[in-house]
């Protein structure tokens, strides 16, 4: 098939029109139809999308699947995967089902609810294929609307708040990462990102308003990316639209935010940031060493004294993207495959840990850490999932938390060993704080009144949880399965990021 | 020759008779006045048909005083649609107020021949009679509902301020005029071109720029946009949100590129700065506002300041990007007025932006159409209000004014933040007293059909994009 990927891409949105169109009235019966088409939608297209990993081959580091055609104004409307891409497409389509099988409690505007998850899969997996700089801004940014409605109708107590907060924040981001793009498009002539990746965008230090900006152009368009992708990913300081987020937004919202939407940001960095402006990346890699070692210690204690579990949740996950940073500005194979590695796993991880968190939620409508304890004795088959995806969480080998940890940890020591030992740090924490957590949620005694009738998971819990216990196992004693995709595309990007160091340095050392 | 003439003006002099006529027919009580409103406004639309099928080529008629190109095939065909269709959907609004009369329409209609008068004008004197000719219609619809106080205020203020603006404009046009020793705009681009450009025809340029911008509301000439916006009946504030905005800014162009072409640099600075000016006021001071219509006012601040920063670009590209902006603006606004028409409690108007609270359960659909005018206003992806903001940032950028691109995203950040307002307060606002649920189909319509755009649009802006590029052509080169 010449236009899977497309397929893949706008099944979903296919699947949401229909559901605006066709489906009418707002009783029980109608209200199971939104969510059974929504859960059939997403299961056809994550069955879609193992066509395109099946048919994908990881010894090609280039562009697969690729398809073009002609759109607006001089644009191109061009998708395609490659190794460090696929994976991520995947995530997304694996994810979805478990999404909307995670809200099949919602009762309250379930219709837009699911045309709105359905829309926002669309967007997500159209930030991954996109070919076109300006395709991939136009899904970047879409996803904000969804999100922000998702968050802003059926979000907690505080969530209009935490609506605009996420809207403004990143939107703020990404339009300079607009102008910046412009300012790419005007300087190479084209929107390809293939081409732009091959594109050498000036180094020589210019001056701007009588500062002598060093590496020119590309630290310029650096910064506006950086702006962009930092936000969203979040890193330190600018995370603070997270835990907000997560906190008001629903379940299934929080699932997505954390496991899918974070990944953008770390992807970002991968797709432009690295491979685009390599001397700027060179330039600036101690800075984001420093920001994301700051995040890992900052944010782990900041977890430690939280209260309200999804709150702690969303400051590990802003941990656990530091990591991600760090990796990918190591920029050897190590530190890059261990970024890739470690988002994936993030992915099935938090959002496993925001499902648990709802599963609770649902049955007692309280975040807060104090109203638990003791749930081992009335839910023990919670206690056991909740225990392994603390652990995953902690980055216990034999889990996928260790293997991206370790091996963003391995890169780091090559870059800059102060870096992987305060990192390392980190890890400790994330153990103080996740294993704290699980001690006062699953452990003492069952004196909350309030606890004595609750009851452990049923069927469908249950069910949306054992494809990620099996993924969260399976990467972490066979990593080669993701690895093995993403090594070739990753290899490539590194040798054409040396190469162009090091005709930098010679340039330098003419001039 | 003179019938060559006749031949360029024909769509400007068919319309003035048409108008005639109809005052005619209306003040004899030949037909009533809602028939006088749908002829003139099936009249415009075709009118707008007929010029955009019109062959090309370019045309000059009057000893060239008088142009008729591509640019202002492309500019007349926005307006004129843009005229029709609000006249279209305000029938039902004047009767409710006891204000539909024949005289309406036909004031519309003149100064609608005003506008197509003004982006054809070749001539300092030309584009002083189609601006005038505009204005005098504009003022008296402002103040259309006599009884009331504020709409008398508004239009004696627009009256005033526009009187002192046609002042600056006289000004500047005599200065230019003094110097260059011609009023024909291309005799000042050639002498402008000879690099020949001394105090006077400078001082010339900044007071016919004074001028322009506020006929085009930016920033500092401003003032006068929130009062009448808000003073004036709301299908006028929406016919002013809409034609003469086109006209005005296709003048503007018209001016700099066929008079002032060889002085780019000397009114970039001007144009970039009433653009910056624009966007910034226009984002921050609407976030205040709690009438919707003064919102507007604002949000229509902002987005000229955007189309003006096409212009200041200077090249054929951003004269393109200036023409697809106000046409996909004027296309939204109609949207959005045809909601604001509607909104109503018990049968009388409400302008005040607390009673949308929670309108999505009111009616779902309709809610979901201003959502997505909302949102295309504010410029996101995928709606097609991104790709105005895209192309004249693209062309600003290409021009090296990368900081005024940078000011206008920070400004169209803080904007979207009171777009957003109004999806937020339709959809997890705060109950109120719902409004009334009823809207004719037309409207239905308008703003279903605006919002749509905003959404199919993205597959290829239906081509309009090609056809502002090559209307631009026609004016830079």
């Amino acid at each position: 098939m010449d236009n899977l990927l497309s397929l893949v891409t706008f099944l979903p949105l296919i699947g949401a029109v229909v559901l605006m169109l066709f489906l009418r009235g707002e009783d029980e019966a109608a209200r199971l139809n939104a969510k059974r088409l929504a859960l059939f939608t997403t299961l056809a297209t994550f069955l879609l999308s193992l066509a395109v990993i099946s048919g994908f081959d990881p010894n090609d580091a280039g562009f697969q699947f690729v398809e073009e055609s002609e759109w607006i104004g001089g644009l191109t409307y061009k998708l395609g995967v490659d190794g460090i891409s696929v994976l991520f497409v995947m995530l997304t389509t694996f994810l979805m089902p478990i999404t909307i099988g995670a809200c099949w409690s919602v009762e309250h505007r379930v219709k837009e609810y699911m045309i709105a998850f359905l829309v926002l899969e669309t967007l997500m997996i159209g930030v991954f294929v996109a070919l076109d700089l300006i395709l991939f801004y136009f899904f970047f940014e879409a996803g904000l609307i969804p999100m922000f409605l998702i968050i802003g109708i059926w979000g907690g107590k505080e969530r209009i708040y935490a609506a605009f907060k996420f809207f403004l924040y990143t939107l703020l981001g990404s339009l300079l990462m607009l102008v910046a793009m412009l300012a790419m498009y005007v300087d190479a002539g084209t929107t390809d990102i293939v081409r732009l990746l091959n594109h050498d965008f000036s180094s020589q230090a210019l001056d701007l308003f009588g500062f002598q900006i060093i590496g020119g152009l590309q630290t310029l368009l650096w910064i506006a990316f950086f702006a962009s992708f930092a936000v969203k990913m979040p890193m330190w300081p600018v995370h603070t639209w997270l835990p907000d987020a997560h906190v008001q937004a629903p379940t299934a919202g929080s699932v997505i935010l954390a496991a899918i939407l974070l990944k953008m940001g770390g992807y970002g960095f991968l797709r432009f940031s690295l491979p685009m402006f390599p001397v700027a990346s060179d330039l600036m890699a101690n800075f984001v060493f420093a920001l994301s070692v700051i995040a890992i210690i900052y944010t782990s204690l900041v977890a430690m004294m939280q209260e309200d579990m999804k709150k702690l949740i969303a400051y590990s996950s802003v941990a656990h993207m530091g990591f991600v940073t760090m990796g990918i500005f190591a920029a050897n194979r190590q530190g890059v495959d261990g970024a890739i590695f470690q988002m994936i796993s993030h992915g099935f991880i938090s959002g496993a840990l925001f499902l648990a968190v709802g599963v609770i939620y649902d049955r007692m409508h309280t975040r807060e850490i104090d109203a638990y304890g003791g749930l081992v004795i009335r839910m023990p088959a919670f206690a056991l999932i909740f225990m392994l995806f603390t652990m995953a969480n902690v980055g216990l080998p034999g889990t996928s938390g260790f293997v991206g940890e370790f091996l963003t940890l391995a890169g780091a020591f090559q870059a800059n060993t102060w870096v992987a030992f305060f990192a390392t740090t980190g890890v400790i924490l994330s153990a103080a704080y996740a294993l704290w957590l699980y001690r006062r949620v699953a452990f003492g005694d069952l004196i909350k009144e309030s606890l004595r009738s609750i009851r452990d998971m049923d069927r469908r819990e249950r069910l949306l949880f054992a494809p990620l216990v099996a993924m969260t196992l399976l990467l972490g004693i066979y990593p080669s399965l993701a690895l093995d995709q993403i090594g070739p595309s990753v290899a490539a990007l590194l040798n054409n990021y040396e190469l162009a160091l090091a005709e930098a340095q010679t340039q330098l050392a003419e001039n | 020759m003179f019938a060559q003439d006749l031949n360029t003006v024909l769509p400007e002099v068919a319309l003035a008779v048409y108008a005639m006529a109809a005052l005619m027919a209306g003040v004899f009580g030949l037909v009533n006045s809602r028939v006088v409103l749908w002829t003139t406004a099936a009249v415009l639309a075709t009118f707008g048909a007929w010029i955009g099928v019109s062959p090309g080529g370019e045309t000059t008629a009057f000893a060239d005083s008088f142009v008729n190109d591509g640019f202002a095939r492309f500019a007349k065909v926005v307006l004129l649609w843009g005229a029709a269709a609000m006249l279209l959907i305000s029938d039902e609004y004047l009767e409710r107020n006891s204000l539909l009369n024949y005289e309406y329409p036909v004031l519309v209609a003149l100064s609608v021949v005003g506008m197509m008068v003004m982006v054809s004008a070749h001539d300092l004197m030309v584009l002083y009679l189609g601006l005038e000719l505009q204005s005098l219609a504009l003022y008296v619809i402002a103040a259309y509902r006599r009884d009331s106080v504020r709409s008398t205020e508004a239009g004696l203020k627009y009256f005033v301020l526009g009187a002192l603006s046609s002042g600056m404009l006289l000004y500047g046009a005599s200065l230019t005029y003094g110097t260059a020793g011609t009023t024909n705009l291309a005799g000042i681009g050639a002498i402008v071109s000879a690099g020949d450009i001394s105090v006077g025809l400078l001082f010339g340029l900044v007071f016919l720029c004074a001028g322009l911008a506020f006929k085009v509301s930016a920033a500092p000439f401003h003032m006068w946009t929130p009062d009448v916006y808000e003073g004036a009946p709301t299908p006028v504030t929406g016919f002013f949100a809409t034609a003469p905005k086109m006209a005005a800014a296709g003048l503007f162009a018209r001016v700099l590129f066929d008079g002032f072409a060889g002085a780019v640099a000397d009114w970039q600075q001007i144009l970039a700065f009433l653009s910056l000016a624009s966007m910034l006021l226009g984002s921050v001071a609407a976030i205040g506002q709690s009438n919707i219509k003064r919102l507007m006012a604002y949000s229509s601040i902002g987005h000229m300041g955007y189309a003006l920063m096409g212009l200041a670009a200077g090249t054929e590209a951003g004269v393109g990007a200036m023409l697809l902006y106000m046409a996909i603006y004027v296309t939204m606004n109609v949207g959005v007025f045809a909601f604001i028409l509607n909104m109503t409690r018990d049968g009388t108007g409400v302008t005040d932006i607390a009673a949308l609270g929670l309108y999505s359960r009111v009616d779902p659909a309709r809610a979901l159409c201003l959502a997505v005018l909302m949102f295309s206003l504010a410029g996101l992806p995928p709606l097609v209000g991104f790709w105005a903001k895209f192309v004249v940032f693209q062309a600003a950028v290409d021009a090296g004014l990368v900081w005024l691109a940078v000011i206008g995203v920070v400004a169209s950040v803080i904007g979207a933040f009171y777009y957003l307002r109004i999806v937020y307060l339709m959809y997890f606002g705060e109950p109120v007293d719902a409004l009334d649920g009823t809207m004719p189909p037309l409207h239905w319509a308008a703003l279903g059909v605006s919002a749509a755009a905003m959404v199919l649009g993205v597959v290829n802006l239906f081509g309009v994009d090609a056809m502002a590029a090559a209307a631009a052509a026609t004016l830079v080169n």
